[in-house]
């Protein structure tokens, strides 16, 4: 970790403000990205990791609002820049990718034209160019017959090729990061390794970063290099990825890495059901007070239910917020 | 296949009622104001005059052809007029929300509560009458359901997925509007647009009929209506044959109207299949 990092959030809170009252929905959030570098948040739905990730492209909207904290991106801060200045960053030198690319292309538009308006909204290019671009950058994500499938709609394509035209989209203009939200949740097994595997080579050669979202801890810890794991708006340990597997701190971490299924586990172990963790993600307007993973916690003490856990550092590097961390 | 029914029957009279219009010089036997002749004065339709001749001799048939301009640029200018403001209107409203939306709803419930024809005519009043302020009056007038219908589709639109990625993407609203959110509504508002250039076909014959159209002697569908009234005894077909071309026009707009609904509504497209 050298220089400045391309992105650092620092105690960001992000408030939910439904007139009456403000709770907290995410808070003491905290990660650094480095230059191409790939990181992971994981955690369940309602957790917080995706109004992060619209915290950091500037597109949180009513109720939802930044309640404190830094985001820097390339050494400036850019959580209260213009909306203007934001729609700069956007789509140039952050990028986003959805989970649905069923939804997430204008139906009534040929594919090529989407991806060619981004190099004339960012880059300033004619469209003749920019649907030159356009061929080159389908071909780049491995759409077989570019010149042809350019005049394409996206009703035409299969979920695959729309989540590759989705990249062809995000990568179009050379972001810095790419924010990737549950990138393949929508699609078949092997289609999702094809698209993980394109976005990891894509980003590795231009050197784009990669912000991976996803509930899927293995998914996640496969393609980054670090994980953040969430649980009810704050991230409850940061390790590298292969050690968050060996040996996860976090009473949560273990709780999911022993819910993944494992080939020929059942044979070892003597067993035949998975882990699971007892209880439920607490409502966001009723987090218990000190650990908020306190009721579902079987290592849980008295100091667990009144304190809420300082970040801890750990030797190998990361953190864990616990404690009674291993 | 009934529904093709509608489109071809629909297209094909608003087309032949377009291509008379343009083609009206050529297709006129006598020129619809200076051919004025006594001496034929209310002759029935004959192989002569084609629908007969009203009481300043003028040849029926020609000033029909020659009507058809006035009706049909009013009927598609006016609407236009009215397709623009109501869409900006109601896609910005829809899109935008807040007290943007608040505000033109209230102003298109306002328009909704008046009667069009009437505010058409304190407009007309202000204005004078003429083929100009006929477009602006009917053209400020009729918006409403447009503005309804573009409002509606965008706020369904604007929780599409492909809307949000265009924010993510750094677009900005105007393109988003633009190129995400219009087409995309397209559909229906062709359809209204076909509709109302009916419906402005129809306030036009009234506004003429009334005297605050287009100036005699020039001629237009309505204006000659108003002028057959004393005669529709004597001379039904003074007033027969412009009635009859407002009513193929109208009803030829109102075909077309139904059959690009069929066309273009995905949700009666599946419910017929």
């Amino acid at each position: 970790m050298t220089g400045t990092p391309l992105i650092e959030v620092e105690d960001l809170r992000i408030d939910l403000d439904d007139g009456s009252r403000r709770v907290a929905a995410a808070e003491s959030i905290s990660f650094r990205i480095d230059r191409g570098e790939t990181f992971g948040l994981v955690g369940e739905s309602g957790c917080g990791k995706s109004i992060t990730a619209l915290a950091l492209i500037g597109l949180l909207r009513q109720p939802l609002q930044i309640g404190g904290g830094v985001i820097r991106f390339d050494g400036r801060e850019i959580q209260h820049l213009s909306a203007a200045a934001q729609r700069d960053l956007r789509g140039n030198r952050i990028a986003m990718i959805f989970q649905e690319p069923m939804t997430a292309l204008n139906p009534v538009s040929p594919v090529g034209r989407q991806i060619a308006e981004m190099f004339v909204l960012h880059k300033g290019k004619s469209w003749r160019e920019a649907n030159q671009l356009a061929v080159e950058a389908l071909a780049s994500v491995r759409v077989p017959a570019p010149e042809r499938r350019v005049n394409d709609y996206p009703h035409q394509l299969s979920g695959g090729m729309r989540q590759r035209v989705m990249i062809a989209i995000a990568l179009a203009c050379g972001p810095d990061l790419l924010i990737a939200d549950e990138p393949t949740t929508a699609l078949d097994v092997t289609v999702q390794a094809e698209i993980i595997e394109l976005m990891r080579n894509l980003c590795a050669e231009r050197g784009t970063a990669i912000l991976m979202i996803s509930h899927d801890l293995g998914l996640v810890a496969n393609v980054c290099r670090r994980v953040a794991v969430m649980y009810a708006g704050r991230i409850v340990e940061e390790r590298g990825s292969a050690d968050i597997f060996r040996a996860p701190s976090h009473p949560y971490t273990q709780g999911l890495v022993d819910s993944l299924p494992r080939l020929g586990s059942r044979a070892a172990l003597g067993r035949n059901r998975l882990k699971e963790i007892a209880g439920v993600v607490p409502a966001i307007t009723n987090f218990p007070a000190g650990c908020r993973f306190n009721p579902r916690c079987a290592q849980a003490t008295d100091i667990c239910r009144t304190v809420a856990p300082e970040a801890t550092l750990l030797e190998a590097g990361g953190f864990v917020r616990c404690h009674h961390h291993a | 296949m009934k529904l093709r029914a509608n489109l071809i029957i629909g297209g094909a009279l608003f087309a032949l009622a377009i291509v008379v219009g343009v083609l009206a010089p050529w297709l006129a036997h006598t020129d619809p104001v200076l051919d004025a002749n006594l001496m034929n004065a209310e002759e029935p339709p004959s192989w002569t005059w084609w629908f007969g001749t009203d009481d300043q001799g003028r040849d029926i048939y020609s000033r029909v052809v020659y009507g058809a301009r006035v009706s049909l640029t009013v009927g598609i200018a006016s609407q236009l007029i009215n397709s623009v403001i109501g869409v900006a209107l109601g896609l910005s409203a829809g899109y935008w929300g807040g007290w943007w939306d608040d505000f033109v709803n209230a102003l298109t419930n306002v328009m909704l509560a008046i009667p069009s024809l009437i505010f058409a005519l304190a407009i007309m009043a202000v204005l004078g009458p003429g083929l100009t302020s006929l477009l602006i009056a009917l053209g400020l007038t009729n918006w409403s359901f447009t503005c309804r219908i573009a409002r509606a589709s965008a706020l369904s639109l604007r929780s599409q997925g492909y809307v949000q990625a265009a924010t993510v993407l750094g677009y900005g609203d105007l393109r988003i509007m633009i190129t995400q959110l219009l087409p995309n509504m397209l559909g229906p508002i062709v359809v209204i647009g076909t509709l109302g250039m009916g419906s402005a076909v129809l306030s036009e014959a009234a506004l003429s009929f009334l005297g605050l159209g287009v100036r005699p002697p020039f001629p237009s569908w309505g204006s000659m209506l108003s002028d057959a009234r004393d005669q529709i005894t004597t001379a039904p077909w003074l007033s027969v044959f412009p009635g009859l071309a407002i009513f193929l026009t109208v009803l030829g707009l109102n075909l077309l109207g139904d059959g690009l609904r069929d066309i273009l509504d995905p949700q009666s497209r599946s419910r017929r299949t």
